[in-house]
């Protein structure tokens, strides 16, 4: 018999005050009978909506069906024939606008938590299960993956499952990408990326780090070291900055460098960690996506007052997950919606406040978004000593420049065909962030996915 | 894990290490960097590469021990390790086969300097230097410079070796008595950079400077190490660390090297030696 409660299992939390004092993760995850209470609100519908919702088509109504039967080992082995990182998916994916959002049980209620049982399978498995890896038989074939992310991470596993010798190079000392120095402890544990990371190593994958390619060895270099195919999974790194007057005073952050301090630099333990942060009683973080959400609430974390997150756009538009502005709301972090910065204050070099003008929705514009103007003369000056920059980031332009033949876009991105992933140079594939901006990890994932049957099509042809 | 060949002890507070880098050590050119972490939880720290060899496949860092992590790299031995270094970093300098080049090198700075020169001299370009420091125990590599340069001045804060006071005394020196330079390299403290650049913007001599700026990855990624030059906000790990000096904004620079100053002093408790 379904459970027919219209409300998904709750599913346990840190209390959000304890909470905003450490660097734990946040949800706590389901335990084995909440796990099969919520599993059986799945109607196990034979037209599947939920699979077409989820980019990498996890098969959902089965592994759910294991997990209903108390079969947790089996619904995990599922997931992984088609995602290779599902404790990380599980955790961070927009299931609103995915899986869950398709879900039959949505149209009347809430739907089926399917992250939440995706991540708990994954996580009794790497609880549970000693996970020894068959020795693939190798095939004599060689790629090269740039890039330690979610897309190349992805890309390489599945190669190395099919025989390929994989070697990926990725410029920082630890791989992950992303999930590693951008998501926070809170959301994403390190230890547990590490596990999935070790998972794929097993299956044969070499990672080579500290290796920037463009600089350390060209993408034609890789060739002539015996590469067959190269892979580019380097994501959108380049931070956006506003442009406006004192973006360089001493206390204004890129996300991408507080957040880097932070996680990767391990910057909350200092001085037990020699990387110093800097934050004062009043911040303001730019943007409304899911890198100002993780950076407000980082903030909140380090020992600030008053968080604000101020975006020009409401709240309805805001592009994070609908979870994460739930929990920043919780955590204290006050929205200051519709409002944009105009200039960063300054006394002696350092941040004093942010002048912030109001702005009002105005008529649709190409994107379908309605355009936020601003309101003349509603000026008002936000009193902070920190500011952090959240507006978005874009590729790295040091691969396309050292790499000829290689077309991109004007804003920076790879230019591939959709089918394969192919680039405009022989024999180069890329995807994730670096050709589609910024956008989610189980997008980059996906389309590592795709690299990796193509590249094995044409090396067997 | 990256071996340590080789380590020389320069003078109280710099040092010389040796270390295998087959990545780096093959595709480096003067100007650029690595950055290195100690160990397994150190900070990320960025040094000029002052030597390299590709059949040895090493590259030669010269550090002032400053803090805390060039304080735990003074404490490795030749055949220790240190954990990670990447590289090679930002822009390779852009070398004119000039007639006459002078360089200005500032304590540590002459580190530096060293690979600009010696490719300059490879290239036949004559090259003079000015070294300073505030002792003669400061002054480095006075020897390796005195191999490929036609002359080589030094300026000691105390008189302790050569002219008594500051590099840029002997640099309009030289000027008045009518030497004639196509360019200057001036590569130390941002206020002896800043000092050189105030003289040779008067003189209308072109001036290359190496930034120094706080850098966390040193790939492109963070925008912690951005300079304002002409006017514009440009990253010195990937589009210096080298620019025209005569368009640097120092005010700014030197304001943003002290953002950590007491972080910084935190960071020394608890370090033995
Ligand atoms: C703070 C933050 C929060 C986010 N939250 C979510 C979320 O909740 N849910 C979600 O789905 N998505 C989220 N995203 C987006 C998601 O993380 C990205 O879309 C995804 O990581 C892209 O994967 P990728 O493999 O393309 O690139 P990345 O994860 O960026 O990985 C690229 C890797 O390549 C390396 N690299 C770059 N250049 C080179 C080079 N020249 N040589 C060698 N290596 C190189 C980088 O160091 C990096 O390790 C978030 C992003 C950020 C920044
Ligand atoms: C591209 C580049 C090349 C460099 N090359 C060399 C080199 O060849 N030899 C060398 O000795 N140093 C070099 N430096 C400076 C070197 O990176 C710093 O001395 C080092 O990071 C200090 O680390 P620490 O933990 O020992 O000191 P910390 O405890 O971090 O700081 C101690 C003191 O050093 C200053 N400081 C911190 N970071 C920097 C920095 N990036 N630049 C200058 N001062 C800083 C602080 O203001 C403080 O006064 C270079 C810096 C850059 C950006
Ligand atoms: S749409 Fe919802 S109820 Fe139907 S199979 Fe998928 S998860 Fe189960
Ligand atoms: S050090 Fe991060 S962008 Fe230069």
């Amino acid at each position: 018999m379904p459970n027919m409660s219209l409300k998904k299992v709750p599913m346990p939390e840190q209390d959000s005050k304890i909470r905003t004092k450490n660097f734990s993760e946040v949800a706590l995850g389901y335990t084995e009978e909440q796990a099969v209470e919520e599993a059986l609100r799945c109607l196990q519908c034979k037209h599947k909506p939920c699979v077409k919702g989820c980019p990498v088509n996890v098969p959902i109504p089965e592994f759910i069906k294991e997990i209903a039967a108390g079969e947790f080992k089996k619904a995990y082995e599922i997931i992984v024939r088609e995602n290779r990182l599902p404790a990380i998916c599980g955790r961070v994916c927009p299931q609103e606008s995915q899986c869950e959002g398709n879900c039959v049980r949505g149209i009347k209620g809430e739907p089926v938590g399917i992250g939440r049982l995706e991540r708990f399978a994954a996580d009794y498995y790497m609880k549970n299960v000693k996970n020894d890896v068959k020795e693939v038989e190798k095939n004599g074939k060689r790629v090269a993956v740039v890039g330690a992310g979610p897309a190349g991470l992805t890309c390489a596993g599945e190669l190395a499952k099919m025989g390929y010798e994989v070697t990926i190079f990725e410029a920082l000392h630890t791989p992950g990408g992303v999930l590693m120095y951008g998501i926070p402890e809170f959301r994403l544990p390190k230890a547990l990326v590490e596990r999935e990371i070790e998972n794929i190593r097993k299956l044969g994958v070499k990672i080579e780090t500290n290796v920037l390619v463009g600089r350390s060895i060209t993408i034609d270099e890789l060739f002539e070291e015996g590469y067959q195919a190269v892979f580019i999974g380097s994501g959108a790194g380049l931070p956006k900055f506003m442009g406006i007057e004192g973006e360089n005073l001493n206390g204004v952050y890129a996300a991408n460098e507080f957040l880097t301090r932070s996680n990767l630099m391990k910057a909350y333990d200092f001085p037990n960690s020699p990387t110093p942060i800097k934050v004062g009683k009043n911040v303001a973080v730019i943007g409304g996506g899911n890198v100002a959400m993780d950076a407000a609430r980082t903030a909140k974390r380090l020992g600030a007052e008053n968080v604000y997150i101020v975006y020009r756009r409401s709240e309805e538009e805001m592009p994070a997950r609908l979870e994460e502005i739930h929990h920043a709301k919780e955590e204290g972090i006050q929205m200051k919606l519709l409002t944009n910065p105009v200039r960063i204050l300054g006394k002696e070099g350092w941040v004093t406040g942010m002048e912030c003008i109001e702005m009002e929705l105005g008529e649709p514009d190409a994107s379908g978004r309605r355009r936020p103007v601003p309101k003349a003369g509603s000026e008002f000056i936000l009193p902070v000593e920190t500011v952090i920059i959240a507006i978005g980031q874009t590729p790295n332009p040091l691969i396309r420049q050292t790499t000829e033949g290689l077309d991109t876009h004007s804003w920076g991105g790879i230019i591939v065909k959709e089918e394969t992933m192919e680039t405009s140079k022989e024999n180069v594939y890329a995807g994730g962030d670096v050709v589609t901006g910024a956008a989610t990890v189980i997008l980059a994932m996906g389309a590592g996915k795709k690299a990796a049957k193509a590249i094995h099509e044409r090396l067997n042809k | 894990m990256y071996r340590i060949l080789s380590k020389k002890i320069l003078n109280e507070t710099v040092q010389l290490m040796e270390i295998e880098a087959p990545y780096i050590a093959r595709r480096c050119e003067p100007g650029q960097f690595v950055i290195l972490r100690v160990d397994e939880n150190g900070e990320r720290i960025p040094l000029t590469i002052a030597d390299y060899d590709r059949e040895r496949k090493t590259v030669t860092i010269i550090y002032q021990i400053v803090g805390y992590s060039t304080k735990k790299l003074s404490q490795k031995e030749a055949g220790d390790t240190i954990q990670d270094i990447a590289g090679p970093l930002g822009k390779p300098s852009e070398l004119k086969k000039h007639k006459r080049v002078l360089g200005i090198g500032g304590g540590v700075g002459a580190a530096p300097l060293y690979p600009q020169i010696k490719k300059l001299s490879e290239m036949g370009v004559n090259v003079d230097v000015i070294l300073g420091g505030r002792t003669k125990e400061y002054v480095i590599l006075e020897d390796k410079f005195r191999e490929i340069c036609q002359n080589v001045y030094i300026a000691t804060d105390d008189g302790s070796r050569g002219h008594r006071g500051l590099v840029t005394d002997v640099l309009t020196k030289l000027i008045e008595e009518g030497k004639e330079y196509d360019e200057v390299i001036a590569i130390g403290p941002l206020v002896m950079m800043k000092a050189v650049c105030a003289i040779t913007r008067e003189y209308h001599i072109p001036t290359s400077v190496s930034l120094n700026p706080i850098m966390i990855d040193g790939t492109g990624m963070c925008g912690g190490c951005r300079v304002t030059v002409g006017g514009k906000i440009k990253f010195a790990c990937v589009d210096g660390p080298d620019f025209d000096g005569h368009l640097v904004d120092f005010e700014e620079c030197m304001r943003r090297q002290r953002m950590y100053k007491e972080e910084e002093h935190v960071c020394l408790i608890g370090l033995e030696g």
